[in-house]
């Protein structure tokens, strides 16, 4: 077999509805599941440093877990396995104007699941680069421990948040594809459908690679552009990136580093 | 300068001569342990209200944990460590012993405590007229306007009226300090702590921050200030406390202390930092 251009070239400026919706798919399952997993990454970070004995077990135990299983599997237990069970069974959901079916639900969780138990890590460390001094100035000015966690400390390790999380969202772009596992319609699972009534394998999933690309890339710049924000508003020490380094490499990213860096 | 006659007779212990009742700290047998290293051992003193009293000594001699106990940022050991008339930090417990008190009751004992810190710990995000009224409004529920009004009469008092927007990286050391010693008189504390004010800050930078703690004291604040600066301790103290390996070897008037002292290791400390 051969390339044949034109059947890529159709495919990559004409795609068929199901890639579109595939791609949109991808999209907003990235950005649900990577705010969800924002939430509880940091309800995890403040559990795991927490006075209640139980809320640090069990988030430590929870992290462990999470990371310790790889996302397929974590996807299947959580759509079919538990479904197989009678534990929960996820049915379409009608909310207005959006169907939800119950494939994106189950996908959304798992992501969200995920990728909660990895933020709790970028959570924990952004805190802790938060200079111990900020934590008695506020306590000293008789702010409660939450008080100042709240108004003091989170504020500023969120900043330092930033970066990392740019860098989550970006993986989390791609990971989508892996929920084609359990049959949700997204990019990847679209292409492969595609494939399998037309046989052009190469050309096929190079177009949905310039897809994942063009995603990836156009959130590249808001990255860039929403760290430069932060910066000009002041009070911030986030490491000034290039677009070039953020796209192609060739920094040292040794992670926490980068966290420790920023103070 | 002339702060009345109730605080000229202090004595070589430490115990200073105001009535109870009108002490605004006042420690008894106070010992704490860094580990096997016993920072405070058998500390005993008082500060009545009204009184400035700076802390020299040489460093490790824990004259700064003294002052982090004062609002609980350290917890003793052993001993009674009374501020603003109450146990700091504790409450006695039905076997005579401490037992610490309640996260809500500390924070609420804070905030009649102002503590300014060697390295200013201002706010990095928010500005200074931010870092001024945040705990106004967060802790005393102070109306935002008013805090804002508030503190932009504070940053006025320090000298720095025109810095109310900036942010603490676009300020000099000297500045910052002065906007951490407005946020700290923000909650209108009846103690000021001052530890090592001057220490982190440029030589011309000194001047402007002493310059702000002598006008604080002329109010009438009652202060507690570990420093090295002895122009300060003379000019403006009522009494000094000297302290050494964990312990007060030597209490006096500025100018019977610094001039006359009575303790060898306080006049081996002296020839050291006045030269």
């Amino acid at each position: 077999m051969h390339f044949d251009w034109s059947f890529f070239q159709h495919l990559l400026f004409h795609p068929p509805g199901s890639f579109v919706q595939g791609a949109i798919r991808t999209v907003y399952l990235a950005v649900i599941s990577q705010a969800l997993g924002v939430v509880l990454g940091l309800l995890l970070a403040l559990w795991r440093r927490s006075r209640q004995l139980p809320l640090r077990v069990f988030a430590s135990g929870y992290i462990w877990l999470v990371r310790g299983t790889p996302l397929l599997v974590q996807a299947v237990i959580i759509y079919d396995g538990s479904s197989a069970l009678g534990l929960y069974s996820f049915g379409t959901l009608n909310l207005g104007a959006f169907t939800v079916p119950g494939v994106v639900q189950a996908g959304i969780v798992t992501l969200a699941l995920n990728e909660g138990a990895y933020m709790a890590e970028i959570m924990r460390a952004a805190i802790d680069s938060v200079d111990r001094g900020q934590t008695e100035a506020a306590e000293s000015l008789g702010m409660r421990r939450r008080q100042a966690m709240r108004h003091v400390v989170l504020p500023q390790a969120m900043r330092v948040v930033i970066p990392p999380l740019g860098n989550e969202f970006n993986n989390m772009l791609k990971v989508t594809s892996l929920l084609s596992v359990i049959g949700l319609q997204e990019l990847f699972l679209a292409a492969q459908d595609y494939n399998s009534a037309t046989f052009r394998t190469f050309e096929i999933f190079v177009v949905a690679a310039i897809y994942y690309i063009v995603m990836t890339t156009i959130w590249s710049f808001i990255q860039s552009a929403i760290e430069r924000r932060l910066q000009a508003k002041g009070g911030t020490n986030i490491a000034n990136v290039p677009l070039r380094q953020r796209l192609f490499g060739g920094g040292v990213f040794v992670p926490g580093e980068q966290l420790r860096g920023a103070r | 300068m002339n702060r009345g006659d109730s605080t000229m007779d202090t004595t070589q212990d430490g115990a200073a001569p105001a009535a109870a009742g009108q002490l605004a700290v006042q420690g008894d047998g106070v010992h704490k342990w860094f580990g096997r290293m016993h920072v405070l051992d058998d500390v005993s003193f008082e500060v009545a209200s009204g009184e400035v009293v700076v802390v020299i000594g040489p460093s490790g001699s824990g004259k700064t944990t003294l002052l982090r106990c004062m609002n609980h940022l350290e917890r003793i050991d052993r001993g009674r460590l009374l501020v603003n008339g109450h146990l700091i930090g504790y409450r006695e417990n039905a076997k005579g012993g401490l037992t610490e008190e309640s996260e809500a009751e500390i924070a609420r004992q804070r905030q009649e405590i102002g503590f300014v810190f060697q390295q200013f710990n201002l706010f990095p995000h928010l500005t200074a007229i931010e870092n001024v009224a945040l705990a106004p409004i967060r802790v005393r529920k102070v109306a935002k306007d008013q805090a804002l009004a508030e503190a932009g009469q504070l940053l006025g008092r320090v000298g720095i009226a025109d810095k109310r927007d900036a942010y603490p990286r676009q300020l000099s050391g000297g500045q910052q300090q002065r906007v951490a010693i407005a946020r700290a008189l923000a909650m209108k504390p009846r103690l000021m702590l001052f530890d090592e004010p001057t220490s982190a800050l440029d030589p011309e930078m000194v001047g402007e921050v002493l310059e702000v703690m002598r006008e604080l004291a002329r109010d009438g604040m009652t202060m507690v200030v570990v420093s090295h600066e002895m122009g300060f301790a003379r000019g403006v103290a009522d009494r000094v406390i000297m302290m050494d390996e964990g312990r007060i070897i030597e209490t006096g008037q500025p100018g019977q202390l610094l001039d006359e002292p009575a303790h060898e290791r306080t006049q081996a400390f002296l020839s050291k930092v006045l030269h």
